[in-house]
């Protein structure tokens, strides 16, 4: 028995510390354990939070839509950042390039006048493009004078955002008496069901059928979907092209894909406009699937950012964002509950979300703690 | 005389015994044991690979052995951390140098044992003092008031020697000494162990050189894929000896050719003028040509353009004047790509930082140049498939080892990481081939392979371009040899007629012309 126990106890070390999917799952426990000691420093019981923070995600369908929802622009923020960091780039511009990808969406969503099979891939399209120039330039800066995308991207962050304030104070775009724009075009709209959800027939097919008519009351829309086949179509590209081929090459030795013969200037744009693109689909399924306008914003929303987080949990792997994503909106979502229900700091989820990405960006403390383990087991 | 007589009357200062070192399933030393004496050099000789770095790192506590036990003046210790070592007296000079490059000499020597008067005030004067003091005893000569950015990598060598003696060293781990050294600093360093030992102190030198070990060890363990092979007396050997100990087979020193007609004149340079990175002349007007079916030997000393030059050539540095050209056409100023669809294939001087994407697998490093071609893409996806059974096609033929196309290049050693670059760029079936130091940090039985590669491209009757700072390399592989001093070609001969003596002056700025 005795052996066993120490047996166990050894998987879970070589879990953790040769499987990088042990170790990822290790590390959002240790963040969990370090968000249940600050919430018993602060007096609250960290069970009875984490309960209510599992209901709040899971015990009702509208629940899990919603996390949903919240998880779809994060997967995407995440897999630009995921893309950039395996071509050799930090991308911390997501955030600009999302909210160039919300805007260009509400432009084109709003000014456009086009039938409803159209009009959706031509605002997703237009802003995806939008989004990518975004990235693009701080690619082309970096390839032609030597300026660290880091610091163009931050720097093109707070361009975007003061563009996307002054757009909504121009005549024509702000909906007068708000801090808003207008809202798209209902042929922009992606909600799903959306125009039967409110019809006669569609309302009283509901009322029988409570599991959907919950299901349905979010703003549940196709936005998901579009996440995950993007990526798929990131892993794809990245692991299956000859495109990929060069972006890898030239992300992990510039030196031997110059020599190879790789245009390293112009696959460090193609992958910046790239990882833009991804960053502004988040931005622009946003808009047509949530939000429908954009309002002025007084800082970063965070979007952007927390893609660089759910790139490190997903260790820059496309499918790994999915997942991490996944987590990401939930808890967001979720944590957000202990605050009405038992009066505790919904920050605690950013103390969550903070501490599991710095276990995962220190690899070997979790061995170090695992390891003082395994030796105090032996030596019983 | 043999080993046991000769050492019998020697005091031991460290005995290893029986040392085995696993790595998981791999053994990387088994069962080796290594007795090092007060003021003799005790060599450590073996192939890449073969567990030499692995021991040392043993001794000096930055592995622990899975089993065995070290004995230091014939007590037993445990040597957990590098601390404990050097409280031990053992001191390490590792191949790539751990110094505080805007620092000055003495303060990178002092670096953590800084002399201090009353409120830890650092002490210059003293630190000076002592450092000219024991730079003085040992013949290692240094100014210490000099920025370790400013000084050759000879120079930094001897900082690093002083900065294990300032902390008491009486045992000394050279690990690879002179391959980052010129031929002149090589004679230098041997002077310097010889001085040391005649102070005293142990040194226990790790290298795949053997002349070196020849110059300057007094016994030499060899040690083959983590086993104990042999402890021998040097002078009681020679360098065939060793060598094939290393091995394990007999090895041939001089390079099997036949003579050959050469062919067309079908690459040439005119008046070139290249930059280096701080912006000055590094090619100055040179001239140059190779035919088909002919060797051509670059000889010259580190740092006289040849890899500007090189780089000049395959695009990836911009020409300032002058003409490069190939069959006929010319390609000054071409992009890397253009170069080498112009049929010319490149053995980098640095195969890890050029040669190699290090995490990519050996599969994916055999296509570097092909990967967007058929078969190894379609309509722009990679045919794995396709890839998998090319690169083990290469594997095999150039018996690359493990012989698994999935292993990451990082994980094979140096002449192995040096044979997938030459199966790719012999395999693309190049006009031209340029060998930049082919053989550098490979052990006998790898250069062997390189040069037979080589060869075997001129016997093809193509043209191979080889640069090499071993004399003895081009001397034993070119057909015509062209020196270059300072940016130039000054002296072109014929192998055959080639005499060393003559070579070394002209290689110096002596020439003949």
């Amino acid at each position: 028995m005795k052996l066993t126990f120490k047996d166990l106890r050894k998987k879970i070390y070589i879990f953790a510390t040769e499987k990088t999917i042990g170790f990822t799952l290790i590390s959002i426990f240790l963040g969990l354990v370090v968000g249940a000691i600050f919430l018993a420093a602060a007096g609250f019981n960290p069970f009875q939070a984490y309960g209510i923070i599992l209901r709040g995600i899971f015990s009702k369908p509208s629940y899990i839509s919603y996390t949903i929802v919240r998880a779809t622009p994060l997967i995407l923020t995440g897999l630009s950042v995921a893309f950039a960091f395996k071509t050799g780039l930090f991308n911390i511009g997501a955030e600009g390039q999302f909210i160039i990808g919300s805007v260009v969406a509400t432009a084109t969503g709003y000014f456009l006048h086009l039938p409803l099979l159209i009009h959706i891939p031509v605002v997703i399209i237009s802003a995806v493009f939008a989004a990518g120039i975004w990235g693009g330039i701080a690619g082309y800066f970096k390839a032609k004078f030597g300026v660290h995308e880091v610091i163009s991207t931050i720097m093109l962050n707070w361009i975007a955002l003061y563009f996307q304030n002054f757009l909504i104070y121009t005549e024509g775009f702000q909906k007068p008496g708000g801090e808003t724009s207008y809202s798209i075009q209902p042929t922009a709209n992606m909600m799903i069901l959306k125009t039967w959800k409110q019809s006669e027939a569609g309302r009283e097919w509901l009322l029988q059928h409570p599991f959907w008519k919950d299901l349905l009351r979010t703003p549940l829309n196709w936005g998901f979907l579009i996440a995950v086949l993007m990526a798929i179509l990131v892993w794809f590209i990245l692991n299956k092209t000859a495109l990929g081929y060069r972006l890898r090459a030239v992300g992990f030795n510039k030196f031997a894909a110059e020599y190879g013969g790789i245009n390293v200037n112009k696959n460090m744009i193609i992958s910046m406009f790239i990882a833009g693109g991804l960053a502004g689909l988040a931005g622009a399924l946003q808009v047509v699937g949530v939000s429908h306008k954009v309002t002025l914003i007084a800082a970063m929303e965070g979007y952007g950012f927390d893609g660089i987080a759910v790139a490190l949990i997903a260790n820059s792997s496309a499918m790994g964002c999915i997942l991490a994503g996944l987590l990401f909106g939930a808890l967001k979502y979720g944590g957000a509950k202990i605050q009405p229900f038992m009066q505790a700091p919904s920050e605690v989820i950013s103390i969550v979300i903070g501490s599991i990405v710095f276990f995962i960006s220190i690899p070997k403390l979790i061995k170090v703690i695992l390891s003082r383990k395994n030796k105090k087991g032996g030596s019983k | 005389m043999g080993y046991e007589n000769v050492t019998q009357s020697l005091t031991k200062v460290i005995e290893m015994k029986k040392i085995t070192k696993k790595f998981g399933d791999f053994v990387a030393n088994d069962s080796v044991n290594l007795d090092v004496f007060k003021g003799k050099v005790h060599a450590l000789l073996g192939e890449n690979g073969a567990g030499k770095s692995t021991l040392m790192n043993i001794l000096y506590g930055l592995y622990s052995p899975t089993s065995g036990e070290i004995l230091i003046n014939g007590k037993k210790v445990d040597i957990t951390n590098p601390n404990i070592a050097i409280e031990h007296g053992i001191g390490m000079v590792h191949q790539h140098f751990m110094l505080i490059k805007p620092f000055t000499v003495a303060q990178n020597i002092i670096l953590g044992q800084e002399p201090t008067s009353k409120m830890s005030v650092l002490n210059m004067k003293k630190a000076l003092k002592d450092v000219k003091e024991i730079s003085e005893r040992y013949g290692l000569y240094v100014d210490p008031n000099a920025k370790i950015e400013d000084i050759s990598v000879g120079m930094q060598q001897r900082v690093e020697i002083l900065k294990a003696l300032y902390r008491g060293a009486e045992i000394l781990i050279l690990d690879e000494p002179t391959a980052v050294l010129t031929p002149q600093e090589i004679v230098e360093l041997i002077q310097i162990i010889k001085n040391l030992t005649k102070e005293g102190k142990s040194i226990i030198l790790i290298s795949h050189k053997l002349k070196e070990i020849t110059a300057a060890a007094d016994f030499c363990l060899i040690i083959r894929r983590g086993k104990h092979i042999d402890t021998v007396v040097v002078s009681e050997t020679n360098e065939e000896g060793l060598a094939s100990k290393m091995v394990g087979r007999e090895v041939s020193f001089s390079v099997a050719k036949d003579d050959k007609e050469s062919g067309d004149e079908i690459f040439s340079i005119k008046d070139l003028i290249v930059k280096d990175n701080r912006d000055i002349i590094a090619v100055d007007k040179l001239n140059l040509s190779v035919k088909k079916g002919e060797i051509l030997g670059l000889a010259g000393i580190d740092g006289n353009g040849q890899t500007e030059l090189l780089e000049a050539i395959t695009g990836l540095r911009k020409v300032e004047s002058g003409e490069i050209k190939i069959n006929g056409e010319n390609i000054t100023n071409n992009t890397p790509f253009q170069v080498i669809s112009k049929k010319i294939s490149h053995i980098p001087e640095d195969r890890q930082k050029r040669g190699l994407v290090m995490d990519f697998d050996i599969s994916e490093n055999t296509i570097l140049e092909n990967y967007y071609k058929y078969p190894f893409a379609k309509r722009g996806v990679l045919q794995y498939d396709n890839i998998r059974i090319y690169a083990k096609e290469l594997i095999d033929k150039f018996d690359v080892r493990p012989k698994e196309e999935s292993k990451m290049a990082r994980t094979l050693s140096g002449g192995n990481q040096q044979k997938v670059i030459i199966a790719r760029e012999v395999t693309n079936n190049p006009d031209l081939l340029i060998a930049a130091q082919p053989t550098r940090g490979l052990d006998v039985g790898a250069i062997e392979f390189v040069h037979k590669a080589l060869i075997e491209q001129r016997d093809n009757d193509k043209a191979v371009f080889l640069i090499s700072f071993e004399l003895d390399e081009i001397m034993n592989v070119s057909d015509r040899i062209a020196v270059i001093y300072e940016g130039k070609i000054v002296g072109i001969v014929d192998a055959k007629d080639a005499e060393v003596e003559k070579l070394g002056l002209m290689m110096a700025g002596g020439g003949n012309e």
